[in-house]
């Protein structure tokens, strides 16, 4: 374990960021470097619990104590050993991961908890560096192959996994880059592209084969990948929007969120985009609805491309700063965070709706909103919103980014075409072990689980290549994830 | 209700964990003159220690009392004479003292066996006489169970011409009587039993106590009836299952101890018959086997044994030093002839290990003998008349003191042998050194006996590469969390790991994951009837050493005999592994059999690859090689090893049976065993020594990474430290169960198996208790190709970087299951803190989910619900139910005050216990705050290091518990390190702050369950309204000690399961020690209703309670109080960070950090709402199975059914038969407690104080008087200072208020918890105890009046004087015994010389001693000082120099302290030595040492320090 005394003796300490001047000039990751020594105090500060909520926290169910002590040690070999025998990709969730290990942290009942994402990030960047991280082809073949949808996380983990267990694994992308949302969604100053490819040719050297441009049910027959495959894992994302159906919402001007953030992640990669079809927030009155991730890093994006105000409005009401009576520790804590992209300077509201847009010229000029009184939360824990009169406001602004979140996967196209069942929520249907209704087709990532975070999609492209494994081989040794979370 | 004895186990009872202790006494003419004296003042003796006998349920049916006697020839002669019989002369005849069935049939027939073998031995039946006997005041049980009782005369016949044949030949006789009546089943209640058949003496014994023998046995008021020595014995058992032969005196011997490596004893004894042969018996050989009885006692075992070796013509004496040896160990001084002696008899047999003290006799010769640790009292004084009384207690009779020539006692380790043919007594360097000049046994060992150490390098071992390794240690089932928690920090520390909280993983029987065979078996630990031992302060009884090769014919006694090969250590490096395998002599060679088999044998591989190893085993033993090596070193690819232990088990009792065993040691060399408890399981099922390779290659691996430096380690270094933390570890766990050396362990099979099957068991562990039935090799077979296909996986490479985790010690996702995990935690903190019932239910839903995890016995069971349910109001109200909970013992040091005061309020306010744990409580806390909350503890905890346990601390208590045991760690004892022992809680333990503290492993005043009787008393007596507690740990056998502990009188007997536990402990304790509560509590209802004796005792249950559900069943199988630790800490905001021994609970609970104790945030509140959830939920259980009050639920286990688990694939084995046992009684037997003990108060002598001290205690007005006082006036002093404190509380009466003059020999506890203000002189002597918790009071002792011995040489107070005195002053004027002042943490005292371990775990006070002091003296002492006068200037070899410096006595400060010290004694007891000293002061100064704990030392030179400081300043 870390060190006996290690959290009395050390105070949380995290890379420092770069200062906002500096790193809204350009689309450079926002953090500083952390020097060996400064992870190495954070591992101490680890108290190797017998009872570590931090990785029953995760999703993947990193074993964060053992290499929290590891790195503390400076047996950093050892510790990626341990990394990476839950998560295929360190390198991205030590980035961009909202950390509920970091919640769950027991430090984090009275002080603050330890920095593990960012230990996690030194870990997976260091042994890259020394090269310990490289191809690793299997020893031998099944000679079954399997077709992976959509190259997002859930779909390169499940890729990866399936791999290493000897299987020949191809995976299918609609777009023309590989990575999904952690290519084009995730903006370069949260992760930037190169640490996407570099990881994509490993894969690529351990046997994976990459088709992109290849939109199943598409412009690539379901039927060929029937055909083809002995099974079939789909990954493709939760893509339907949550969007506002309100007076002026097709003003010239609103647009959604993701339009806007892989447009600027494709400029970036070097395309060129047709000025008219250019969605840019510079010297702009800006309007981000939705406060979360998403919203976030629209803001950190407008704000690098020189917007002028940008407002972020979010429907429900301000969170308190620290937890609340009925949200006790290790429950994930609903208090207001302050992203990097906050310090660079919004103007956040909280507990409004948005009513309508007017513009002119079919070009969006205004928001026009209403605030809302939240009443008191119901037995079920549901509080329900009214307007309360008299508060209406406007705003000037001539973008508006819609940040809601998505609803569930398309089920058009490839999905129809498979005939999987859906649940409740749109989302297709799966067993413990990911696979869908029909025998051998398996779904995995924000396809099946609905929108979430990049460790539940690694989590459950894990659990699937399990369930793949199984299936075609009758027994696996791939390990298996708790896709439950808390009880 | 008493059954006859010849029962076999029913239910979980196994009547071969019956226990027994007692009070023995010895009277003899050192001049061997016969008179019917002796046998009248021995028979007063046995009246005079009736107090150390017991009784059942029948009060006037005692345990057993008896007596052994020389032939009595002129009182038989005449007795014979009128039966017609003419008796030849004395010797030419003997007399068979026999029990007979009391059914004619039975009784002809058992009469007529004997007649019959007596002439077909060749010898002469002269006839039968009845033995006259009046049974009408004997207690009907003990009538009810009366045999017939007849002496058979037998004449010799005329082929017996040498001296000593004939006493052989009755012998033989006896033997196949024996065998012979048994096989012809017609004793159908196992009541025949030949107490002597015998030409020179005769034992008179049965189910009586002993005040009655000499009424029932009219032949023993017989004037004619003479003897020149009587040896009686009163017995205490555990159990009332009385029976008439289990009374001793033995043939031989009387005994009071226990054998603890009796199992292994009998094996050994087993194996040895097949090399036996003698000329002395020629054919009659066999007829003597089999040589130990079955199913007899570990008293009638060692008879057995005495006898054989007695008569291959060894003098009783060196039979005696051979079965129980003294220490030998580097530390203790011995000659070399004396050391060889021991050594050389180290070949030919192990010791019979266990506390004992035995008198013993071979019809002419008288003695006795006390083990090594001397954990039992013998007390003896020689009269000017020639008279020599020995007992357990002085004062058993009352002889003028001018007539008493000398007093002394026998010392650990020592002998006493009256031998009249050689002069009368010889003391025990004359013994030792006859013994041991007897032959040239140096010269046997220098020529014969091979030392490992001696041995040159071969210069090869085989080493693991990096694939391999990891192959290998996947095989073995090594996991990630073993690499990191177990053996970095022994190979980095060399110490065992510690951890904390307990443990609640499954059973290995009902996990779902592949578990090693290692971890099937418990270890078993002394409770109670014998004491742990402390292997680290008492390390010089303890010795490591065993050796390996072919024992030959115990009838001889030659130099080969010595031709063995002699390894210090069990555990060995590759390197002494390759010596051994090349060891090629005609006396030592070595023979390694594989232990690895084809995988493609299939199912069913494992039982043939079994049976083929015992076949070459076989083989080559008769092929004579004398050590075998089983070795798993071919295991790969293609083979599976026969897992280690189960191979060893396998050989170990093949050979048993085969008779072979003894031909060979058995060495194993495996890659599976890697924890203490592995080495320790080996050992004890057979293997001489262990080679674990895989753990060195492991280490190897971990310094290459790194782990021990990142430079990298030496081998040496690491390996030596993993070695050192091996040894130490394997001694702690042998002292667990009280045995001092490796060589009696091995083999002796102190383990109990849980869910192994019956027939695995009987085949491959024989004799290994296994109640619950369980697994087959088939799951054992499946479990190991398992962890095979790990290591050989074809397809997958992700698997290959690292090992699984395991999860056994800390909660992983992947790894085993936890009953206490992240999920459970929060639902019980979310439910507690905020109310809210919802969320308990989810928690208890989850805590109780046995659908989904086995993990416990009480998983296995479902309730049987009534009919038609009660309605809940009709269950009795919930407030009444929650005062049967009570939180477990949590001493504040390990946790902070503000935790434990929470509780205690949390249990005050709902009218539940909180207990103080071993700690000690501030005074103030008996005062309520301003609130009304209170915060003492109602439940007071008396612990073996006694820290705090004043007079005060006692009275202000409504329970007392006195913890034998502690579920996490049972059989050790404690440490609280330094940086715990802040000023507070250095005030409050009486003892410096920063100064670590030590709890012994047993209580000094409890070696025996009447020990244990006593200490109960002792507590009565000071506080009679406090209900007494027994806390015991499950084990096979608990509820034959809790038969016994509800017999001493206690009024709440604790069960705690292996589970639970809140301290630090080693991780192989938590791990691999002790029960699950549901089988201790279950046994210990069985055992008491079966005796009638649940009526009179509360049985409280605790272990990892932690719902409704668990309490529930808990109250089923037979508990009506229930005790929650753990969930109440997890309540107060505990999350499970198991960091307890390192003082960062970073919630601020168990730690003594002042800022981390900010965070606590716990509230009384939560756990006031969690007790009422449980209560709630157990409400509904009962309104569900109909019952409407807890009483009435007690021990129902008729209404609970075990479940369906056949469907899990290794539960399936489980049969919970036996622990569903219903004892079917009659009404009149109470199933729960319903009435209260009776402690007989009512006539002890502080009644009489108390009367007499009226104007002190009222008034504070002086009072002075006389009194006499004899040794059966126990704890004298004690109750008189509970009244005093209870009204003047911690601070007394001014000192000298009470003065009391005694004239007489004290009973034990003499002056115990003696309050300030009381002053007790006691002109006599005093038994054990003396000063026992000194409050403050003052105790003078000196010889009586008119007495001429030598005071200064004579012991004056018995063994463990002073143990645990917290203040107050005592002046000895003479000896004291074994262990005085240990935990002394405030007296001053002056004694006139001390016996071995004086001052051990001393923490403050004053000790003077000056004269002798014995060996091992200030061990483990962290306080306080002594000054020892150290006129040969040999003081330094006798004192333990671990923890404490000597310096000469020079500082002003100390001069004068210990002149007013010795001027205080002079003028209280006339003390010759200190007339002497005081009148040659300037000499004699220069002779004292000052004895001074280093860690005190520095904390007292810094006070110092810091006082020269501010004076400076100020």
């Amino acid at each position: 374990m870390g060190k006996a005394s290690g959290f009395i003796e050390f105070n949380r300490e995290a890379p420092r960021r770069r200062s906002t001047n500096d790193r809204i000039k350009d689309w450079r990751e926002f953090y500083e470097s952390w020097t060996d020594g400064q992870a190495r105090n954070q591992g101490a500060r680890c108290m190797n619990c017998a009872l570590p909520f931090c990785h029953k926290g995760c999703p993947l169910g990193n074993l964060i104590p053992d290499w929290n002590d590891l790195v503390y040690k400076g047996r950093w070999k050892e510790a990626i050993e341990s990394l990476q025998s839950t998560n295929n990709f360190p390198e991205f969730t030590g980035r961009i991961c909202p950390a509920p290990c970091e919640v769950s942290c027991v430090l984090a009942i009275n002080q603050e908890p330890v920095a593990i994402e960012h230990i996690e990030k030194v870990v997976a960047d260091k042994a890259f560096d020394e090269g310990w991280i490289r191809p690793e082809p299997p020893y031998q073949r099944t000679g079954k192959r399997v077709a992976i949808v959509g190259s997002g996380p859930a779909g390169l983990a499940a890729a990866q996994q399936l791999n290493r267990a000897g299987h020949w694994v191809t995976v299918f992308e609609r777009d023309e880059t590989i990575g999904g949302l952690l290519a084009l969604g995730i903006p370069n100053f949260k992760l930037e592209k190169h640490l996407v490819e570099r990881r994509v040719a490993i894969m690529a050297a351990e046997g994976v084969e990459f088709k992109t441009n290849a939109h199943v049910g598409v412009n690539y027959p379901t039927s060929d990948l029937k055909r083809d495959f002995d099974a079939i894992c789909i990954a493709g994302g939760s893509t339907l929007p949550r969007t506002l159906d309100i007076p002026g919402s097709d003003l010239v001007g609103v647009h959604l969120a993701m339009e806007y953030l892989t447009q600027q992640n494709r400029v970036d990669a070097g395309q060129i985009i047709p000025s008219h079809e250019r969605i840019t927030a510079n010297g702009k009155q800006v309007i981000i609805i939705g406060g979360g991730d998403t919203g976030s890093d629209c803001l950190g994006t407008a704000r690098r491309q020189g917007a002028d105000t940008i407002y972020q409005l979010e429907i429900l009401p301000e969170p308190p700063h620290s937890r609340g009576p009925g949200n006790p520790w290790p429950q994930w804590s609903i208090i207001l965070r302050t992203s990097h992209a906050h310090e660079e300077g919004s103007i956040r509201e909280f507990g409004v709706l948005t009513k309508s847009f007017f513009g002119s010229g079919g070009r969006l000029s205004k928001l026009q909103g209403i605030r809302l009184d939240w009443g008191p939360p119901d037995v079920m824990g549901r509080s329900v919103m009214q307007e309360i009169a008299g508060s209406e406001f406007e705003i000037d602004t001539q973008l508006v980014l819609l940040a809601m979140g998505f609803v569930c996967p398309d089920p058009r196209g490839m999905i129809a075409d498979l005939e999987v069942q859906l649940d409740a929520r749109g989302n297709v249907e799966t067993s413990g072990n990911k696979m869908t209704t029909i025998p051998g087709i398996f779904a995995a990532g924000d396809m099946s689980r609905g929108q979430s975070l990049v460790v539940w999609a690694i989590a459950e492209g894990r659990q699937a290549a399990f369930g793949i494994d199984q299936y075609l081989m009758g027994s696996s040794n791939l390990p298996t994830v708790d896709l439950k979370g808390w009880a | 209700m008493v059954t006859g004895v010849g029962d076999g186990p029913v239910g979980l009872y196994r009547p071969e964990f019956e226990h027994d202790a007692c009070g023995v006494g010895v009277v003899a003419h050192v001049d061997g003159v016969k008179s019917h004296r002796i046998i009248e003042e021995a028979v007063k003796v046995l009246m005079s220690l009736s107090h150390r006998g017991a009784t059942g349920s029948d009060p006037l049916t005692g345990d057993g009392a008896g007596i052994l006697i020389q032939m009595p020839d002129t009182f038989l002669r005449e007795e014979a004479l009128l039966l017609g019989i003419n008796l030849p002369p004395i010797g030419d005849y003997g007399v068979g003292m026999i029990f007979l069935p009391r059914d004619p049939q039975q009784q002809e027939t058992c009469e007529r066996i004997c007649e019959e073998v007596v002439r077909n031995e060749g010898q002469i039946v002269l006839g039968w006489r009845d033995v006259p006997t009046n049974s009408s005041n004997i207690g009907k049980s003990s009538r009810d169970l009366q045999p017939v009782i007849r002496q058979l005369f037998v004449s010799k016949g005329n082929q017996i011409t040498q001296l000593g044949q004939f006493e052989r030949k009755l012998y033989v006789i006896r033997k196949v009587i024996e065998q012979m009546v048994l096989d012809s089943g017609v004793d159908q209640l196992g009541e025949f039993y030949v107490n002597t058949l015998s030409s020179n003496k005769i034992v008179y014994k049965g189910l009586l106590m002993g005040t009655q023998l000499s009424d029932f046995y009219l032949d023993l008021q017989a004037p004619k009836l003479a003897s020149s020595f009587a040896m009686v014995h009163s017995r205490f058992s555990t159990n009332t299952l009385g029976s008439w032969k289990l009374a001793h005196p033995y043939r031989f011997i009387v005994h009071n101890g226990e054998i603890n490596t009796l199992r292994g004893n009998i094996n050994w004894m087993v194996a040895r018959q097949g090399s036996m042969s003698s000329s002395l018996f020629g054919n009659d050989i066999k007829k003597l086997f089999p040589v130990i009885t079955a199913g007899a006692s570990d008293t009638a075992s060692i008879d057995n044994a005495i006898e054989l070796l007695i008569n291959t013509g060894r003098p009783i004496q060196q039979v005696m030093a051979m079965l129980i040896p003294e220490a030998t160990g580097a530390r203790v001084g011995m000659s070399q002839s004396k050391r060889d002696f021991y050594d050389y008899h180290a070949c030919l047999m192990e010791p019979w290990d266990g506390p004992a003290l035995i008198a013993f006799t071979d019809g002419t010769r008288i003695g006795a003998i006390l083990d090594r640790n001397g954990l039992r009292p013998f007390r003896y004084l020689v009269t000017t008349d020639g008279l020599c009384v020995m007992a357990s207690e002085a004062g058993v009779l009352q002889i003028p003191p001018q007539n008493v020539l000398y007093k002394s006692r026998i010392e650990p380790g020592r002998m006493f042998l009256i031998d009249p043919e050689r002069g009368g007594i010889i003391d025990d360097e004359t013994i030792k050194n006859d013994l041991s000049t007897a032959n040239p046994y140096g010269e046997w060992l220098e020529a014969n006996l091979m030392e490992l150490g001696d041995l040159s390098d071969t210069g090869t071992s085989t080493e693991t590469d990096g694939i391999r390794l990891k192959e290998l240690q996947r095989m073995f089932g090594y996991t990630q969390e073993e690499l990191t928690m177990l053996m970095e920090p022994m190979a980095a520390g060399g110490s065992e790991p510690v951890g904390s909280m307990g443990n609640d993983t499954p059973l290995a029987v009902l996990s779902d994951r592949p578990q090693s065979v290692f971890s099937y078996f418990k270890q078993l630990f002394a409770q109670v009837t014998n004491p742990p031992l402390d292997a680290i302060r008492e390390e010089l009884v303890t010795s490591l050493s065993v050796t390996l090769g072919s024992e030959q014919n115990l009838f001889e006694e030659r130099a080969e005999h010595a031709r063995q090969l002699k390894i210090e250590s069990p555990v060995l490096t590759n390197g002494d592994l390759e010596k051994i395998k090349n060891l090629n002599l005609p006396s030592l060679k070595c023979a390694t059999l594989s232990t690895v088999y084809r995988i493609s044998s299939g199912s069913g591989g494992l039982n043939l690859a079994i049976d083929e190893l015992c076949r070459k085993a076989t083989d080559v033993v008769s092929r004579g090689s004398s050590i075998i090596i089983l070795s798993d070193r071919d295991i790969d690819k293609d083979h599976v090893a026969i897992p280690i232990l189960l191979a060893t088990g396998a050989v170990h009792h093949h050979l048993i049976r085969e008779g072979t065993r003894t031909r060979t040691g058995l060495v194993v060399e495996s890659g599976e065993p890697r924890e203490i408890a592995h080495y320790a399981l080996l050992i004890g099922y057979g293997a001489g020594a262990v080679n674990p390779y895989l753990v060195y290659a492991t280490l190897d691996d971990l310094n290459s990474r790194g782990a021990f430096g990142s430079n990298g380690s030496r081998v040496d270094d690491y390996q030596q430290n993993y070695l050192k933390a091996a040894q130490k570890g394997l001694l702690k766990i042998i002292s667990k169960m009280g045995i001092s050396t490796i060589q009696s362990y091995r083999g002796a099979q102190i383990f109990e198996a849980v869910g192994l099957s019956q027939g695995l068991v009987d085949q491959y562990f024989t004799w290994t208790p296994t109640r619950i039935g369980g697994i087959g090799l088939e799951v054992i077979e499946s479990d190991i190709l398992h962890f095979h296909s790990e290591a050989y996986s074809e397809r997958s490479q992700l698997t290959d970087v690292e090992l699984n985790n395991g999860g056994v010690y800390y909660w992983r996702r992947n790894g085993e299951y936890h009953m206490w995990n992240p999920d459970t935690v929060a639902k019980l903190q979310f439910a507690s803190q905020m109310n809210d019932k919802k969320s308990y239910d989810e928690f208890a839903v989850l805590a109780n989910d046995y659908e989904r995890n086995l993990c416990t016995l009480r998983g296995l069971l479902s309730f049987k619900n009534a009919e038609s349910p009660i309605a809940l109001e009709e269950v009795e109200p919930v407030d009444k139910i929650v005062k049967r909970l009570a939180t477990g013992a949590i001493s504040l040091g390990a946790i902070g005050r503000e935790a434990h005061e929470t509780l205690a309020i949390a249990m005050n306010r709902i009218g539940a216990r909180s207990n103080s744990g071993e700690g000690g409580e501030d005074y103030r806390r008996y005062s309520p705050n301003e609130n009304g909350d209170r915060r003492h503890s109602a439940i007071k905890q008396v612990a073996s290091g006694r820290f705090g346990v004043t007079t005060n601390y006692l009275v202000n208590a409504s329970d007392l518990q006195i913890k034998m045991a502690q579920g996490s760690k049972p059989g050790e004892g404690g440490q609280l390190p330094g940086h715990k022992v802040d000023d507070y809680i250095g005030w409050v333990r009486n003892s410096t702050p920063g100064v670590e503290l030590i709890s012994p492993p047993p209580h000094h005043d409890i070696y025996s369950i009447e020990d244990l009787a006593q200490l109960i008393y002792d507590l009565k007596n000071v506080n009679s309204s406090a209900r007494v507690h027994v806390k015991l740990v499950s084990e096979v056998g608990v509820g034959t000690i809790a038969a016994g502990v509800s017999k001493a009188h206690a009024d709440v007997v604790l069960i705690s399961g292996d589970s639970g536990g809140t301290g630090a402990s080693p991780e192989s304790s938590i791990k691999h020690a002790g029960l699950p509560w549901e089988l201790g509590i279950a046994e210990t209802q069985q055992v008491l209703v079966r005796n009638d004796l649940r009526g009179r005792i509360v049985v409280q249950a605790d272990g990892q309670l932690k719902t409704g559900r668990d309490v529930a069943i808990a109250c089923l199988l037979g508990a009506e109080e229930f005790g929650i630790a753990t969930a109440a800490l997890v309540t107060l905001g505990c999350i499970m960070l198991r960091k307890c021994h390192l003082n960062t609970c970073s919630v601020g609970i168990a730690t003594q950090d002042p800022e981390l104790r900010k965070h606590f945030s716990g509230r009384p509140e939560s756990v006031i709402n969690y007790f009422y959830f449980i209560a709630e939920e157990f409400r509904e259980i009962m309104a569900q199975m109909g019952f409407r009050t807890v009483n009435e639920m007690v021990g129902r286990v008729d209404r609970l059914d075990s479940r369906e688990v056949l469907s899990h694939w290794k539960a399936k084995g489980v049969d919970l038969s036996g622990l569903l046992h219903w004892t079917d009684v009659s009404s009149l037997v109470a199933t729960y407690c319903c009435e209260s003990q009776d402690h007989s108060l009512g006539g002890v002598l502080d009644q009489e104080l108390i009367k007499k001290s009226e104007q002190a205690l009222k008034h504070q007005k002086t009072v002075s008087y006389e009194m006499p006082i004899r040794n059966f006036n126990r704890t004298v002093g004690a109750m008189l200072s509970g009244e005093l404190a209870k009204k003047y509380g911690e601070t007394g009466l001014p000192e000298d208020t009470i003065n009391v003059e005694f004239c007489g020999s004290a009973g034990q506890s003499f002056g115990a918890f003696l309050a300030k203000g009381i002053t007790f002189t006691l002109k006599g002597d005093s038994n054990d105890y003396f000063g026992k918790g000194l409050s403050g009071g003052k105790l003078i002792v000196l010889p009586p009046e008119g007495s001429t011995f030598k005071a200064e040489e004579s012991i004056i107070i018995g063994n463990v004087s002073l143990y645990g005195a917290t203040g107050g002053e005592s002046f000895i004027r003479g000896l004291a015994g074994e262990r005085f002042c240990v935990r002394n943490s405030g007296a001053y005292t002056v004694v006139e010389g001390v016996g071995d371990h004086g001052c051990e775990y001393m923490t403050a006070g004053r000790v003077v001693v000056l004269g002798p002091v014995g060996r091992n003296f200030a061990a483990g002492m962290s306080g306080g000082i002594a000054y020892v006068l150290d006129e040969t200037g040999i003081f330094d070899q006798n004192c333990n120099p671990d923890m404490v410096e000597l310096e000469p006595v020079v500082e002003m400060g100390d001069v004068v302290e210990l002149r007013t010290l010795i001027q205080k004694h002079y003028e209280y007891t006339g003390s010759e030595s200190a007339r002497k000293i005081l009148s040659s002061w300037k000499q004699m100064q220069a002779k004292f040492v000052k004895v001074y704990p280093r860690d005190y030392k520095k904390v007292i030179e810094a006070r110092k320090q810091q006082r020269l400081e501010s004076g400076r300043g100020g």
